[in-house]
């Protein structure tokens, strides 16, 4: 009997329930709009979504919703996103993990007032900055010719610069932790600055590279505001064709459910595999 | 298809630059005579991002503060017209109001439940511990778009005679109450709150993995003297572990403060800032991208900076705190 006891209590059964049925509460809003995508339209429009749980046998499942809304554009913003977002993580991990270098192993004037500078712009709000450089961006292209804005690089950009102070601050507290002595002799043995962050700093550092690319594809991913601004409507990304598609209810709820699975699909598998890049770097202060 | 191909030659071509531009500048740096060249030996690592930061970040920043002293157009000096005509509307008082609202309840709601979640999460072991505490993570992962869309879903409204599909509508007739549309009822300011909940369900994960790992370092032999001692479970647990993580709490505050402060995605989703639900990050676009004032949005930022700035100090010591501790 007492064995029995110690059996149930092992099972921790209180704690479980509780967090089980927090679970639960957690996940149905992504549930029922989830179950509503992939049910046929009469039924969808007709019954709630949770009549699949009562009466499960009399329901009529179908992935049109997800056929309509790729072939009415969400194809193309899967696309567009994807190019919006790839260079925007690549392009400021390069950047940064120089500058974090430099900050980590070389003595310079001023390194610590530079420092705690990035660290305060690390919380500068995205708005205070947006007017001036899309401003300077038309300047630039009446002055040049050449098209920033409503087009990607613009994106790049700003998604870079935005990202920097963050990814320096967690690369640097990175590279902190990367063993003095083995840089130090790569420099006795007459090595330059150059190849040691090539060849040493870089290989080492790939756990916190990969946690802050994970965090800043995310980020990049499911940005709107950026997007809308400087790319708008002629490589429309899926956050605003999503948003579009939220303002005009004609379609039904259908077509914007299927279209919020389809946006959610890459960063969910991206998630699952890399799950614990993407906690050791929001351990490590990769939050905007 | 063209885009695709855009975007991989932009990959390409982008990484070789970026790496060829590092490469000319180590050059660069070299071709100096070697005194010279040791004192620049670190602008070849850090010019690229020097010069976006300050070109994207910093000079646009304080063109912000000034032109928030001009007029629409940003090209005549009014002075603190455009404060003195924000501050005097009853309007932007109302979204003063609401990130007041959003500040005072986001930040502690989300950082209670990360710690309910995290305490329950540390006693079902391992293997449930995992699953279910990556369900409650998941939602990191979505936009405030795509979240604004699944809550959007939770509260939809049906005219009376049409079958009902809303979950929230559906308790309240359940209840005995009749269907409402929820996010347009600003009594004691209820679709704010409505909105908050999308904020919280999508943060609560990460306070609960940043607090779960606070407690999972709490030294055992801690809670074991506590216990031998005599303390109750909820002793243990309020005059033992939670001292020990407090920074942890504190830093998982002020990360969800800060978030907090700049909302504005949701807002635009859910309700256009319309039933009195407006913040100042949406005003800010409201100014600007539907109405082209510049000066009076670039006056709503600045107020935001101005209430961010604190945050930013503490952001410094704290940081500053960390490096003396290594």
């Amino acid at each position: 009997m007492k064995t029995f006891l110690n059996k149930i209590r092992n099972f921790k059964i209180g704690s479980t329930l509780a967090l089980l049925s927090l679970t639960a509460i957690w996940s149905i809003p992504t549930v029922g709009l989830l179950i509503t995508s992939l049910r046929r339209r009469d039924q969808a429009e007709t019954s709630p979504w949770w009549d699949v749980f009562i009466d499960p046998l009399n329901q009529a499942w179908s992935i049109d919703a997800y056929s309509k809304s790729l072939e009415s554009g969400m194809l193309d913003s899967l696309v567009n996103t994807l190019v919006v977002t790839i260079p925007s993580v690549i392009l400021p991990l390069l950047v940064a993990a120089n500058a974090a270098f430099a900050f980590t192993f070389i003595e310079f004037k001023g390194r610590e007032i530079y420092f705690a500078i990035l660290v305060g712009l690390m919380i500068i709000p995205l708005q205070s900055a947006l007017i001036p450089v899309l401003r300077g961006m038309v300047a630039f292209q009446k002055a040049t010719g050449l098209q920033l804005t409503g087009n990607y690089p613009s994106a790049w950009i700003i998604h870079c610069a935005f990202a920097l102070p963050l990814a320096i601050y967690i690369l640097r507290n990175y590279m902190l932790s990367l063993p003095v002595s083995l840089i130090e002799a790569a420099r006795v043995d007459g090595a330059s600055y150059y190849q040691i962050f090539w060849r040493l700093v870089m290989p080492m550092s790939v756990p916190a590279l990969a946690s802050f690319a994970i965090f800043q594809f995310l980020w990049v991913w499911n940005d709107y505001l950026i997007a809308f601004i400087f790319v708008g409507e002629q490589k429309s990304v899926m956050t605003y064709r999503l948003l579009k598609l939220l303002g005009q209810y004609g379609e039904g709820w259908q077509q914007v459910a299927a279209g919020s699975f389809i946006s959610l699909a890459l960063p969910l598998i991206v998630f699952f595999a890399l799950q614990r890049y993407f906690v050791r770097g929001l351990t490590a202060g990769a939050v905007k | 298809m063209g885009d695709i191909l855009f975007g991989i030659l932009a990959v390409l071509l982008g990484a070789a630059a970026t790496y060829g531009l590092y490469w000319l500048l180590d050059k660069l740096v070299n071709l100096l005579p070697p005194k010279l060249a040791d004192k620049f030996k670190s602008a070849s690592f850090l010019l690229p991002a020097a010069v976006l930061v300050i070109l994207v970040l910093v000079l646009p920043m304080f063109q912000t503060i000034i032109w928030s002293f001009m007029n629409d157009s940003g090209k005549e000096f009014v002075g603190i017209e455009n404060y003195a005509e924000l501050f005097g509307s009853a309007e932007f008082i109302s979204i003063l109001i609401n990130n007041f609202l959003w500040i005072a309840v986001v930040p502690a709601v989300t950082v209670s439940l990360g710690v309910l979640f995290a305490t329950l999460g540390n006693q079902v072991g391992p293997t449930r511990e995992k699953i279910l505490k990556s369900l409650i993570f998941m939602p990191m992962t979505i936009s405030f778009v795509a979240a604004s869309t699944i809550w959007g879903y939770m509260y939809v409204y049906v005219p009376p005679g049409r079958p009902e599909i809303g979950l929230l509508n559906s308790i309240a007739r359940a209840l005995g109450f009749d269907a409402q549309p929820w996010l347009q009822m600003d009594g004691g300011r209820l679709n704010t709150f409505l909105l908050m909940a999308v904020i919280v369900w999508l943060q609560v994960g990460y306070s609960m993995v940043i607090i779960s790992a606070g407690i999972k370092a709490v030294p055992e032999e801690t809670v074991e003297a506590a216990r031998i001692d005599g303390a109750n479970g909820s002793q243990v647990f309020f005059r033992i572990i939670v001292p020990q993580i407090w920074s942890t709490i504190m830093s998982v505050f002020v990360t969800v403060l800060i978030l907090v402060m700049k909302v504005f995605d949701i807002v635009l989703a859910m309700t256009r800032g319309n039933f009195n639900t407006n913040v100042l990050a949406f005003e800010y676009y409201k100014q600007f991208f539907e109405n082209s004032n510049v000066g009076p949005a670039s006056a709503v930022v600045t107020i935001l900076l101005l209430l961010i700035i604190p945050l930013m100090i503490l952001q410094i010591r704290t940081v500053r705190h960390q490096e003396t501790m290594r």
